[in-house]
Parts: C-alpha cells; structure tokens; sequence
C-alpha cells in the first residue's frame, strides 16, 4: 500500500512536465494580455480576443486549411503508393526485385535534409516554389515514404499464402487479392503509417520555410512563429491562441482513439 | 477456369501471357510510383548534391565555378563548422542519453501493477501529438527570465537563470524541451518490450532471492536489450535531423554554441545563399548518418540471434 501511495506521487510529479505546458497555452490564450505573465492554472479575467486576431494579422484560416489538405492528401497518397510497392516487394516475385528493393531503401538513409539544396533548385527551375508541391510530392514519393513502404512490406511478408492462393482459386486476379484480400488485413499498418504520415506532415518546418515565401501558401508551424507585432515583439496571446488551434485537434483525435495510437506506434515501432 | 486445371495442360499449351509473365508486369506496375519517386526525389538529388558540392556557387553573385575539392578544403578549415559539430554531438549526447533513461523509467513505472497507469501513459505521450513548434513556442515563453520555470522557482527562493541566452544553459534548454516531446515514443515501445519479457522468470529469479535491481540488471535489461538498441539507434538519427527547436527556440545561439550541424547547413545555403558549400555540408551529414546506420546494420546482425 505505501509503495502504491510513493509510486503515485512519483508519476504525478514526472506528470507535470508533459502536461503543464500544453495545459498552460490553452488557459494562457484566453488571458488578457498583462495577465499573461502572472503565473496562474486558470485567467483571472477571460479575454479571447486573441483568437479574434489571429485572423487579422494573417490569413490564418488560409494557412490552417494549407496545412490541413496538405496533410490528408501526402497521408492518402503515401498509403497508396506504399501498400503498393510494399505488396508487390513481400508477395509477387519479378525480376530484378532485391535488386530495385536496394534502390528504393537508399531513401531510408536519407535525411530530407541531405537533398533539400538540390530539391530546392529542382522545383526553382521547375516553377514550383512558393506551390505546395514540393510539401506534396517528395513525402508522397521521395524518401519519407520509403519508412512507410518498408513498414508495408514487413506486415505483407507475415501474410499467410494459402490467403492468396484461395483468392486466386475463387478467381481473383492479382489486383483483386491486393486489394480485397491483403489490403484490408492490413489495416493495422495502414493506420500506423497514416498516424506518422500525418504528424510527420503536419509538424514539417524546413521545407516550407525554403519553398514558401508568401503568407497565403505558408503552413501552420511557419505561420505559428509569424506573430510579431509592429517592433517585431512576439504577440503572445495571439500566438498561444495559435498555437492552441493547431495543437488542440491532434489531441483530441489522439485522446478519442488512443489506444489505436499508441499500439499502433508501438507494433511499428518493434517491426520497423 | 481454375488454377489448377490450368497448371495441369501440358507446358507447350501454356499461352505466351501466362501467370507468371502477368506477375511480373504486375509487380513492375505496383513498384513504378515509388521507383519513379526514388529516382526523382533521392537519386537525383543526391547526385545533384554531389556535383554542386564540387562547386563555387554563390547563389546572389550569380556565380557557378568548378572547384574541385575546394569545398572540402574549406570544410576542414571551418571553425565554424568545428564548433557546429560539437554542437552536434553534445546535444545528441544529451538527448540521446536523456531521453532513453527516462523512458526506461517512466516505461518501468507504468509497467507495475497499477490502476491508473493507462492515464499516465496518455498523459506522459500527449506532447508527441502537440505539433512541434506549437510545443517549442510555449517553452520559448515558459523559459523567458520572467516565464513560468523562474516564477516556479522564484516561489522555492530560487534565482533562475536566463536560460535561451544564457552560453551554459540554452543547449540543455533545447535538449530538455526536446526530451519532454518525444520521450513517449520510447517509452511505449519499451512498454510493449517489457511486456513481453516472460513473468516465470521473475519469479524464479525471486525465488532464488535476486533483489528488484538485480532482477532488473539480470533479466529485464537483456531481454528488452535489442527494443534499447532501436530505440537509440532512432533517437540518434533523429537528433542530428534537430532543426525547427532550434530555429525557434534559440537560432544556434548565444554565440554558437546551439548552432547545429543542420542549422548551420541552412544558414549557410538560404541565408548566406552559398550553394556549393551548403551541398557539401549536406554530403558530410550524409556521411555522418550512413556511417551510424551502416554500424547498425552491423550490431543488428548480431542482435538477431537475441530476437529469435
């Protein structure tokens, strides 16, 4: 009982570290603005005018929805292109294979950061800087979605093959049995390489602040270090209310289905 | 007809477009988006990356002149540089060794019988879900001299110090806002390792007298040592990779001394518009990272044997 009581107070203490500053910029938003560095759990006086400014300093709906497609269509594109090539790697045999399997697995010991130099030129002679199609196509494509082609075939490899030879009995092309059979099997690791995808996109800095130089095309993270007011001082209540709308989401989705969360990062993890 | 009836005609009747020939068009077919991206996206580049670092190229003079080894000259007569990858490697160092402990501990701790711990481990993993320069704006204000660790410290009779400006303290600043971030990823992956290790073992080795630490030393430390040396092996990677913590937090300062490898290859190609030289910084974090990843392929090898 006692080592109970100690064990508690041990993890409530670890606790506050992790959960004061998320804790701390949603309550800190709603404060008036020299309130804000009284150090308080809750505002004295609710003030929400900062999340009334965001808007009015920049186009912030603009960026949120930037961000926000941006996300969901290299999540869409990366699961496609990675079932894919992640299938036909563990389950059908063709030539040159290991050979083309090496090649695509170069991408996993690149950082983005080794290429952004020549990408940079890439879509500079190409027209596409300030698009967003740099954000889309190289995550979607380029090295990021090789983790998530690996993870991929790593689940397909475990598939049983009397699965397919059914399927292929009762008829099913090689199509047919990806995408009725293995693909929604493999529904685990879809969901984990949609969750990493995702977050992997949404959190992205590097890359936007090199392609991006408009405020319309900017993303949240860009956008979130943008509110300085006329002398260049940080606009705190504006930028925690920000913040909070950026952040608040994810934590929601992330509390409603944690569970699928967390042990789908975790399987991903220990396969990967 | 079925496959099997298929397969029992006679090989000379099997048409020119059999299954297998359908196969491998078809395996071409699902692999050619990801080929295709590959060799746009990783090999172009890369080989691009290796040309331009061969090259003067200064972006705002308009010039573009082969100089051979040049750059490489320059990469080892930079002090800069030096002090860049010392930088480097004391935060990965920190990081590294920071945030592995306590995931350890925070993953035992959950890992005891206990109501509760599924809360505790929601809310020790809630910052990995906090988008990244959300989290690192709000501990650029908590660590202000006037912001809410020194008013929690003035409140114990403490004087805390400035921490993102000051020479001694912004570096740890950086790793400690950073360790807080992501530690629950290891610590869930530790979690599902120390799951796995059998509870038979436990009690035997309880039987025999072995203490708590020894039982920890003896058993759980092997068993859970290949998911320890993944982990690292990811941590390690992803702190050279560090760039938007430090962008934000403290922009490689005071001095130098939070300048990091990739932080200073940005300064040097966006900001200083030096092309060439940024390319073969970038071929040196190359460098960097395949060699570690090329030392745990080698270590896994033998880790292998563990796993099965």
């Amino acid at each position: 009982m006692r080592r109970k009581i100690v064990l508690y107070g041990v993890l409530c203490v670890l606790c506050v570290p992790f959960v004061f500053p998320t804790w701390w910029m949603i309550t800190s938003s709603m404060k008036p603005i020299n309130e804000i560095f009284a150090f308080s759990l809750l505002p004295d006086s609710w003030d929400l005018s900062g999340y009334r400014q965001v808007f009015e300093v920049q186009p912030f709906g603009r960026q949120y929805l930037n961000s926000l497609y941006i996300a969901l269509l290299v999540t869409v594109g990366t699961m496609a292109v990675a079932s894919m090539a992640g299938y036909a790697f563990a389950r059908i045999r063709f030539r040159g294979q290991n050979v083309l399997f090496v090649v695509v697995l170069v991408g996993l010991l690149i950082p983005s950061e080794v290429t952004i130099v020549p990408l940079f030129q890439l879509f500079n002679s190409l027209g596409l800087n300030n698009t967003h199609w740099p954000l889309i196509v190289v995550p979607i494509l380029g090295a990021p979605g090789v983790l998530a082609t690996f993870i991929m075939r790593q689940f397909f490899l475990t598939l049983p093959d009397e699965l397919e030879e059914a399927a292929r009995v009762d008829g099913l092309g090689r199509f047919g049995s990806f995408y009725r059979v293995a693909l929604p099997l493999a529904r685990p690791a879809l969901g984990a390489v949609a969750i990493f995808t995702f977050l992997h996109s949404w959190n992205l800095y590097l890359e936007p602040i090199v392609y991006l130089s408009s405020p319309d095309m900017f993303t949240l993270p860009q956008a979130l270090t943008q509110f300085v007011d006329n002398y260049g001082g940080p606009m705190w209540n504006v930028q925690l209310a920000a913040a909070t709308m950026t952040a608040l989401p994810v934590l929601v989705v992330f509390v409603l289905a944690q569970r699928q969360f967390i042990e789908g990062l975790a399987h991903t993890g220990l396969k990967g | 007809m079925t496959l099997a009836a298929r397969l029992a005609r006679p090989a000379s009747t099997i048409p020119f477009w059999n299954v297998r020939r359908r196969d491998h068009l078809v395996g071409y077919l699902f692999i050619a988006p990801q080929l295709v991206g590959s060799a746009l996206f990783v090999l172009l580049p890369l080989a691009m990356v290796g040309w331009y670092s061969l090259n003067e190229w200064n972006v705002l003079a308009g010039s573009f002149e082969f100089a051979g080894l040049g750059n490489y000259a320059r990469l080892a007569a930079d002090v800069r540089l030096r002090e860049a990858l010392t930088a480097t490697g004391v935060f990965s160092v920190g990081l590294v060794t920071l945030n592995l402990a306590l995931a350890l501990l925070l993953a035992v701790l959950l890992n005891q019988r206990l109501r509760g711990t599924a809360l505790f481990r929601t809310l020790f993993f809630s910052p990995v879900l906090v988008s990244l320069v959300a989290w690192t704006i709000v501990w650029q204000f908590l660590l202000q001299p006037s912001g809410g660790v020194n008013s929690v410290l003035g409140a114990a009779g403490l004087d805390g110090p400035n921490w993102l400006r000051g020479e001694g303290t912004a570096m740890l600043s950086v790793i400690v806002v950073q360790v807080l971030k992501n530690v629950g990823l290891n610590m869930v992956l530790f979690l599902a390792a120390l799951q796995g290790v059998p509870k038979q073992l436990y009690e035997a080795a309880e039987l025999d007298g072995a203490g708590a630490w020894r039982r920890f030393l003896r058993i759980t430390m092997p068993l859970i040592s290949p998911t320890v040396l993944l982990t690292s092996i990811i941590t390690v990677v992803g702190s050279l990779q560090v760039f938007a913590q430090i962008a934000v937090l403290t922009q490689g300062g005071p001095g130098t001394s939070t300048t990091v490898l990739v932080y200073y290859l940005y300064q040097q190609a966006f900001q200083f518009h030096r092309f060439g030289y940024g390319a073969t910084l970038s071929v040196l974090l190359f460098a960097i990272v395949g060699a570690l990843t090329l030392l745990q392929w080698r270590m896994r090898r033998r880790w292998v044997f563990h796993e099965a």
